[in-house]
C-alpha cells in the first residue's frame, strides 16, 4: 500500500491534457487520482512545490545504457539512476550493446537484467538488421512480440535503400516505427566533427550537412512508399528540419528529435572558448554539434512543434574512450543528468518557450513511439510526475554525475534549472534539495 | 645581432627574452613581437652555423626528445642537427619499434618521457590536435613537429625566415599557396605567421582541396582569399609556394588524375611568369617533381628551396634556444 502525496502549490502543466495552472496533485494508490486547485492534504506527505513546475515524468526516445557488453561505460543500474536524477521516468533503450538485441531472445535477456536493475521505466528497441550490420534483416515480427517499441540499428544506419524499403514494409505490417540515424556514410566518411569553419581551421575531417540531409530525404521518400512510420533521430541540420517539416504538412507519418547537446552546443565546442585549440573529444558526437544557424533553427522547430521529442542521445563512455587524439576519441556525451538544465537555461535565456519543450518532454516522445496510455501525462491513473525548479542555478561536476560516462563538455559551466523530485508509478523515489543556495 | 650566451649567466630585465611559453604547438596565436624574437634569434643563429666550428654549449644538459609517429626525414633531422649544435641530449624515438606499438597512449608515452628527464620534446603525429593532448598531460615543453593536416609551426617560421631573407619586410607583399591546402599542415601555420606579418595570402587549388572557410580569414593589415583559379591568383605575386600533392588524393577521388592536377595546378615557367618579376618560388618539400612544380622552377632562379631546409636548422636552433632559456628563468 503506497503512501497518500499532496504536491502543492507548483505551476502544474501538462501539456497532453491542455493544463497549465497552480494547482495541487494528489498521488493515492500509485496514480494520479486528482489535479486541482486546494486539495485538502488530509493524511497525505506533502510535497511543497511552490516555485516549481510539476509536470509529467519525462520520457526520452533515444538512450544508451550499454548493457550487455560495454558495462566499463554504464549499466543499467547507474544509467537509469542517472536518468532518473534527470527527471527521466521513461527511457528507450538503444540497441547498440553487445549482443545487440536482434532475437527475442536477447530482447528477453534485456528485459529480466531491466526488470532486476532498472531504476525507471526502461522499453527496448530492437535492430533493424542482423547484428546492426546492415546486411540481412532482423526477424522483426519477433522482435515486436517481445516487447520492442521501435526498430533501430541506432548509430549504424541502414545504407542499403533497399534493405530498409523492405524493413519499411515489414515494420509497417507490425505497427512499429524506425528510428533511424540518417547520415550518408559514403558521405559523411571519416568524419569526426561538422564540416566547415572549425574543422577547416582544426584540420579535422568533417562531416558535411548534405550527409544528413540527403539521408533525410531518402528515408521520407521511402516512408511515403511504404506508409511506415519514419523517426529521425537527432536532426542537427536547419534544412534536415525544413524536410521533416515538409512531410508532416503532406501527412506523411514522420516523426524526429531533437538533442538537447544540439540545441545548446555549436561546433565552437569543440575549439574551446580559448584562442588557442582545445580539440575538446567531450564535444565530440554523432551526428556532429553544427554551426549557431543550425541550433538557431533546431530550437525554432522546438518551438514551432515540429520537434515531436527532445531525446537525450545519452552516451556514456569510459575516460580512456575520450582521453585520447580527437579523431581515435568515442561519440557521444553523457548528457541525461543535463539534459532537462540545458533546456530550462534556453528558457531563461528566451530561447526556448516553456510549453512546446515541456511538450516534447512528455506528451511529444509518448506520442512518437505510441507508448503506453498514462506515459507522458498526468490523466488519472498515471504515475510519473517531474518537479521542477526552474529558476535554480547550479554548476555542472560531472564527478557527481550518477552515470559512469563523465564525458561532458558542460563539466564546470552554470545552467538554470534543476529536477526537484520524482515520482515514479506513484512512488516518491527521488528528491533533491535545492544544493548550492 | 643576437649575442648566445650562457642560460646559467644573469639576465638582467630588460635583456630577459619576451619568450614566455612552454610550448610551440601552431603559429595562431603568436603575436608579431614573439615572431619578431624569433626571427632575430635566428639571424644570430644563423651566423653560428656559418662559424668554421658551428657548435654552442648553450643548451648543454638540456635533453631533447624526438618523439615521431610519423615518417620523416628533414623535419627530425633538422631538429636533431639544431639540437647537438647548441649542445643539447637528443634522442630519437619513433611510434615503430617503441611502447607505442604495445597500446601505450599518448600521455603515458609523454609522463614516461617527462620522468626519464625530457626537457623538451619534439613530436610529429598523424592525428590533429594530438601535441595540445601531450601539452596539457606534461611539464615538458612540446615543439609541434607537424600534427596531421592541422600544423607545422616550425616550418612556418623558417619559411617566414627564409622570406625575409629575400624580399624583405611581409607588408603589402601578397603570398600565393598552391595544392591541396585542404589537408597541408604546412599551409595553415604559413598563413597565420603571413598574415600576422602583413601579407596577403591567396590559397589555390583544385575546389576539392581548398579549405573555403578560410576565405576572409585576417589579421589587422592582410587579408587571405581562396580561389580554384590559379592563373588569376599568380597575377604579380611576389612569392609562390607550392605544396606537395599526393597520389593518394587521386585514389580517394578528390582529383580526377594527377595528369590533369599537373595541367591546372602545377607551378612552372610559363605561369610562374605571370607573378611578379624574381618572385621567389618555395616548397616544404619533400617535392614531387613535374607534378606540383617542374624540375626547372624548382632548380630555378627564383628557388630558394634548398636554403629552406638549411635555414631550418637556424630557426629550430632558436626556437629550441627560446624555449630551453624560458624555462630554465
Amino acid at each position: 500500500m503506497s503512501r497518500t502525496l499532496l504536491i502543492r502549490g507548483g505551476r502544474v502543466i501538462d501539456p497532453a491534457n491542455g493544463i497549465d495552472g497552480i494547482l495541487d496533485v494528489l498521488v493515492a494508490e500509485g496514480a494520479v487520482s486528482r489535479v486541482a486547485a486546494g486539495i485538502e492534504a488530509g493524511t497525505a506527505t506533502v510535497l511543497d512545490a511552490r516555485g516549481c513546475i510539476v509536470t509529467p515524468g519525462f520520457i526520452d526516445l533515444h538512450t544508451h545504457l550499454r548493457e550487455p557488453g560495454f558495462e566499463q561505460k554504464g549499466t543499467i543500474a547507474t544509467e537509469t539512476l542517472a536518468a532518473l536524477r534527470g527527471g527521466f521516468t521513461t527511457v528507450c533503450a538503444m540497441p547498440n550493446t553487445n549482443p545487440a538485441p536482434d532475437s527475442a531472445t536477447k530482447v528477453e535477456a534485456l528485459i529480466e537484467r531491466v526488470a532486476r536493475d532498472a531504476r525507471v521505466r526502461v522499453f527496448p528497441i530492437g535492430c533493424v538488421t542482423r547484428d546492426r550490420a546492415g546486411r540481412e534483416l532482423a526477424e522483426l515480427a519477433e522482435l515486436a512480440a517481445s516487447g520492442c517499441i521501435a526498430l533501430s540499428d541506432d548509430g549504424s544506419p541502414v545504407a542499403n535503400p533497399r534493405l530498409m524499403r523492405n524493413a519499411m514494409e515489414l515494420a509497417r505490417a507490425l505497427g512499429l516505427p524506425i528510428s533511424e540515424h540518417c547520415d550518408e556514410p559514403e558521405l559523411s566518411h571519416g568524419g569526426s566533427m561538422n564540416e566547415g569553419r572549425v574543422s577547416e581551421r582544426l584540420g579535422l575531417p568533417g562531416q558535411p550537412q548534405a550527409a544528413e540531409t540527403a539521408a533525410i530525404a531518402r528515408n521520407i521518400a521511402l516512408s511515403e512508399a511504404t506508409g511506415a512510420r519514419l523517426h529521425i533521430a537527432h536532426v542537427t541540420t536547419g534544412r534536415g528540419l525544413e524536410l521533416v517539416a515538409e512531410a508532416k504538412r503532406r501527412g506523411l507519418p514522420v516523426t524526429c528529435e531533437v538533442t538537447p547537446s544540439h540545441l545548446f552546443l555549436t561546433e565552437d565546442a569543440v575549439f574551446g572558448a580559448n584562442t588557442e585549440p582545445l580539440y575538446d573529444t567531450n564535444a565530440k558526437i554523432n551526428p556532429p554539434l553544427r554551426t549557431e544557424a543550425d541550433r538557431l533553427a533546431l530550437v525554432r522547430g522546438v518551438n514551432e512543434g515540429i520537434v515531436d521529442a527532445i531525446a537525450t542521445d545519452h552516451a556514456p563512455h569510459a575516460v580512456e574512450d575520450k582521453l585520447c587524439e580527437f579523431d581515435d576519441a568515442a561519440f557521444g556525451i553523457s548528457c541525461i543528468e543535463t539534459a532537462l538544465a540545458t533546456v530550462t537555461t534556453l528558457m531563461a535565456r528566451g530561447e526556448l518557450n516553456l510549453l512546446p519543450a515541456l511538450r516534447a518532454l512528455t506528451a511529444g516522445p509518448a506520442s512518437v513511439f505510441q507508448l503506453p496510455a498514462g506515459l507522458g501525462t498526468l490523466s488519472q491513473g498515471a504515475g510519473d510526475i517531474t518537479v521542477l525548479d526552474p529558476g535554480h542555478r547550479w554548476t555542472v561536476d560531472a564527478a557527481r554525475f550518477a552515470s559512469k560516462g563523465r564525458n561532458t563538455p558542460l563539466d564546470g559551466i552554470e545552467l538554470t534549472g534543476a529536477v526537484r523530485a520524482v515520482i515514479l508509478k506513484g512512488e516518491l523515489v527521488h528528491e533533491q534539495e535545492p544544493a548550492g543556495v | 645581432m643576437l649575442e648566445l650566451r650562457n642560460p646559467d649567466a644573469p639576465v638582467s630585465p630588460t635583456e630577459a627574452p619576451a619568450w614566455h611559453r612552454k610550448d610551440l604547438l601552431d603559429t595562431d596565436t603568436l603575436s608579431v613581437a614573439e615572431i619578431e624574437l624569433v626571427m632575430e634569434t635566428s639571424e644570430g643563429m644563423r651566423e653560428v652555423r656559418s662559424r668554421p666550428v658551428a657548435k654552442l654549449a648553450t643548451l648543454r644538459g638540456v635533453t631533447v626528445i624526438t618523439l615521431f609517429y610519423e615518417q620523416s626525414t628533414r623535419t627530425r633531422a633538422s631538429f636533431e642537427v639544431a639540437a647537438k649544435a647548441l649542445g643539447a641530449d637528443v634522442v630519437n624515438l619513433t611510434a615503430s619499434g617503441s611502447s607505442v606499438e604495445k597500446g601505450e597512449t599518448l600521455i603515458d608515452t609523454v609522463r614516461t618521457l617527462e620522468a626519464i628527464g625530457a626537457d623538451l620534446v619534439v613530436m610529429r603525429h598523424p592525428r590533429s590536435g594530438a601535441p595540445y593532448l601531450a601539452a596539457r598531460n606534461t611539464s615538458a615543453g612540446v615543439i609541434n613537429g607537424g600534427d596531421g593536416t592541422h600544423a607545422h609551426p616550425t616550418q612556418a617560421l623558417l619559411d617566414l625566415f627564409t622570406i625575409r631573407h629575400h624580399a624583405g619586410g611581409l607588408s603589402g607583399k601578397r603570398v600565393v599557396i598552391v595544392g591541396d591546402v585542404l589537408h597541408s599542415r604546412v599551409a595553415r601555420s604559413n598563413l597565420w605567421t603571413l598574415l600576422a606579418m602583413g601579407a596577403d595570402v591567396t590559397l589555390c587549388g583544385p575546389a576539392t582541396l581548398v579549405p573555403k572557410t578560410l576565405d576572409g580569414a585576417a589579421s589587422e593589415t592582410a587579408r587571405c582569399s581562396v580561389t580554384t583559379n590559379l592563373e588569376q591568383a599568380l597575377d604579380g605575386a611576389d612569392i609562390v609556394m607550392a605544396l606537395r600533392m599526393q597520389k593518394e588524393r587521386q585514389d580517394k577521388g578528390l582529383i580526377p588524375s594527377l595528369r590533369e592536377y599537373i595541367s591546372g595546378y602545377q607551378i612552372n615557367a610559363r605561369r610562374l611568369a605571370l607573378a611578379r618579376p624574381g618572385a621567389l618560388v618555395m616548397h616544404p618539400g619533400p617535392m614531387n617533381e613535374g607534378v606540383e612544380i617542374s624540375p626547372e622552377v624548382a632548380h630555378g632562379l627564383g628557388s630558394v628551396i634548398e636554403e629552406q631546409v638549411s635555414n631550418g636548422v637556424a630557426v629550430r636552433m632558436a626556437i629550441l634556444y627560446l624555449m630551453a632559456t624560458a624555462r630554465h628563468s
